[in-house]
């Protein structure tokens, strides 16, 4: 009789505490007598809607004033002006946060996530600087890029690169693009935002590394000017594409080119293409075989890369975390009783069950996997292009901005003797 | 004439290449907008969901972080045995430096009537470390939660504590119920 009374003494204090905890209210809140009113927590708006719009409206009329000043004006000096703006607003003010090399990230995980809302704001950032090179070239890299005017301002003594070194780590954009989409279309990671080199200063606070990267690249670029635009950037894989078919584009020239190669060695960038020499100019059949063969090649060449983008799926998955958890409970069980590894706790003090996580691990690796193939495709395939293109002769007769790599940022066009 | 020729076929293959690259473009644009959204979306912590593991303090882009303690007066006890202000093996019942839980004093405790006290966040001073929620939902009636504050958050496009957080308590809001504060005596969807 007398267990019976303890039993039900401990499930009466049980009930009672669990009823507590329901409430959140271990200790009820006071009847004051003295009159104390009591605060209300601080709770500011975030920033409103309307000054979003008004950065998409700031980004076209830069635009606009860079193709402005690019194409009609001829005004290097407005470049200049219109990138200190940039650097100004949208790196300093705004913190280096909205921008169009990111926002490649939102819109492929919008394309292969149905439930990722992605903001008009976002899109527009995406969209508008694509269009307006597709018609007057990359005249967001001159004006409109607050990464670009951060490096094109900091340029010391530029140094020409040979072209070898040019066309081997003008690869790495590609990877980098490729990596950035696999990582955000299967909800990941935004590679790109976390590894901005220049973010860190515009917010004059981050990681310690990025703060090193950030420097180095400055320190980097003042010889080796823009480096990240050319050896790095993403968006600068697309903006490229657009630029080659743009319809108008930045002239050194305002009239006919004289040869006088004053401005050969303007281009920090080295993004002026010289006339062709007939003397030097290979047999023709010579040049047909090999583009032949480069061309046939091009097909084993997306094989290759996308067999060891799938193979490398695996190790490239375990950037995300539910892959990682997954599989670190897995190889290592006696980590559940590690107390110090916070996400190996909070998982087990969630109540997921290993074989939900597992099934979600195994979802997101066939994303990986297929992703892998794609990604891997699509390498070979740019390695394939860049190799076939070291046999393609165009014949040019006058010194011309390259128009994928050009910048327009309007540095030669003082150096033409030539007037309208 | 052949010369001509053949820039005008230059010419044409280029214009078809823009027209097919702009419909690309449009179409990019196209699948997207079904997703697409006119309203602000924010970061907000789950205070149910947070697990206080300190993250919050240690990775966001912004030092100190733009995590901060908010205080759901409403739960408040005004305990003066206070599980968020005091350390566990407090010495003494007492406003003491070395007594208090909060590593930068942020927390200011001031006496009512008795027994009880009112707990006051300094923003200016937390940092987001969650040690008193930690304390104050273990020991007492959890008033005291994170909370970012969009004045100092810089609504990164994807957030360095979001990716980091355990418990996945971190997740995007629309703008207009961006706080999740604890309580219903405050409009929980703060707009």
């Amino acid at each position: 009789m007398k267990k019976w009374i303890k039993v039900s003494l401990i499930f009466a204090f049980l009930l009672f505490s669990l009823a507590g905890m329901a409430q959140q209210q271990r200790f009820p809140k006071p009847e004051f007598g003295t009159g104390y009113s009591q605060p209300t927590p601080i709770t500011p708006e975030p920033r409103a809607l309307a000054l979003e719009y008004t950065d998409v409206v700031i980004l076209l009329i830069v635009l606009s004033m860079a193709s402005y000043f690019a194409i009609r004006k001829r005004s290097r000096k407005g470049l200049l002006w219109l990138s200190v703006f940039t650097l100004l607003y949208f790196g300093f003010y705004r913190d280096g946060c909205i921008c169009s090399i990111g926002s490649i990230q939102n819109v492929a995980l919008t394309l292969f996530d149905p439930g990722y809302a992605i903001s008009i704001t976002t899109l527009l950032f995406f969209l508008i600087p694509l269009v307006f090179t597709l018609y007057f070239g990359r005249t967001f890299c001159a004006g409109a890029c607050p990464l670009g005017a951060m490096q094109d301002l900091l340029i010391v003594k530029p140094i020409s690169l040979p072209e070898w070194l040019r066309k081997t780590l003008g690869i790495i954009p590609y990877l980098y693009l490729s990596l950035a989409v696999l990582f955000a279309a299967t909800g990941t990671d935004f590679i790109i935002c976390r590894y901005d080199p220049f973010v860190g200063i515009f917010r004059m606070d981050a990681e310690f590394h990025m703060v090193v990267l950030g420097i180095a690249f400055i320190l980097m670029g003042m010889f080796v000017a823009r480096p990240y635009c050319r050896f790095l950037c993403p968006y600068g894989v697309l903006l490229n594409w657009m630029s080659r078919f743009s319809k108008w584009h930045l002239t050194i020239t305002p009239a006919a080119c004289i040869q006088c190669k004053l401005c050969s060695d303007s281009c920090p960038f080295d993004a002026i293409d010289y006339p062709t020499d007939e003397k030097q100019s290979k047999n023709r059949t010579w040049g047909v075989n090999r583009f032949l063969v480069y061309a046939l090649l091009i097909p084993l060449w997306i094989f290759i890369g996308g067999f060891a983008g799938s193979k490398a799926h695996t190790w490239i998955s375990k950037a995300n975390p539910t892959v990682y958890l997954a599989e670190l409970l897995i190889t290592k069980p006696d980590v559940r009783n590690d107390l110090k590894n916070l996400d190996v706790q909070a998982y087990l003090s969630s109540g997921k069950s290993m074989e939900t996580l597992v099934k979600e691990a195994t979802v997101i690796r066939r994303k990986f996997y297929t992703g892998g193939w794609i990604a891997g495709g699509f390498m070979g395939l740019v390695i394939g292009m860049t190799i076939l293109r070291q046999v393609v002769y165009r014949k040019r007769t006058d010194y011309q901005p390259h128009k994928g790599n050009c910048y327009s940022c309007g540095r030669c066009m003082g150096y033409c003797p030539v007037k309208k | 004439m052949e010369n001509s020729n053949k820039k005008s076929r230059r010419d044409f293959i280029r214009t078809g290449t823009r027209l097919s690259l702009l419909i690309t473009l449009g179409a990019v644009g196209g699948i997207a907008a079904k997703n697409l959204t006119a309203e602000k979306y924010v970061w907000q912590i789950d205070p149910f969901k947070c697990t206080q593991c300190g993250r919050c303090a240690t990775s966001c882009v912004m030092t100190p972080s733009a995590v901060k303690c908010i205080h759901a007066y409403d739960l408040c006890g005004y305990c003066d045995l206070c599980g968020g202000y005091l350390k566990p093996d407090a010495n003494k019942l007492s406003t003491a430096a070395e007594n208090q839980l909060c590593p930068t004093a942020a927390i200011q405790r001031r006496f009512i009537e008795e027994p009880y006290f009112e707990y006051v966040i300094n923003e200016d001073l937390c940092i987001g470390c969650a040690k008193c929620v930690k304390g104050c939902t273990s020991f007492g009636n959890g008033s005291l939660h994170l909370q970012i504050i969009h004045k100092r958050c810089l609504n990164c496009n994807e957030c360095s504590i979001a990716r980091l957080c355990p418990s996945q308590a971190i997740s995007r809001v629309n703008a207009s119920k961006a706080y999740k504060v604890k309580g219903g005596f405050t409009k929980d969807t703060k707009a």
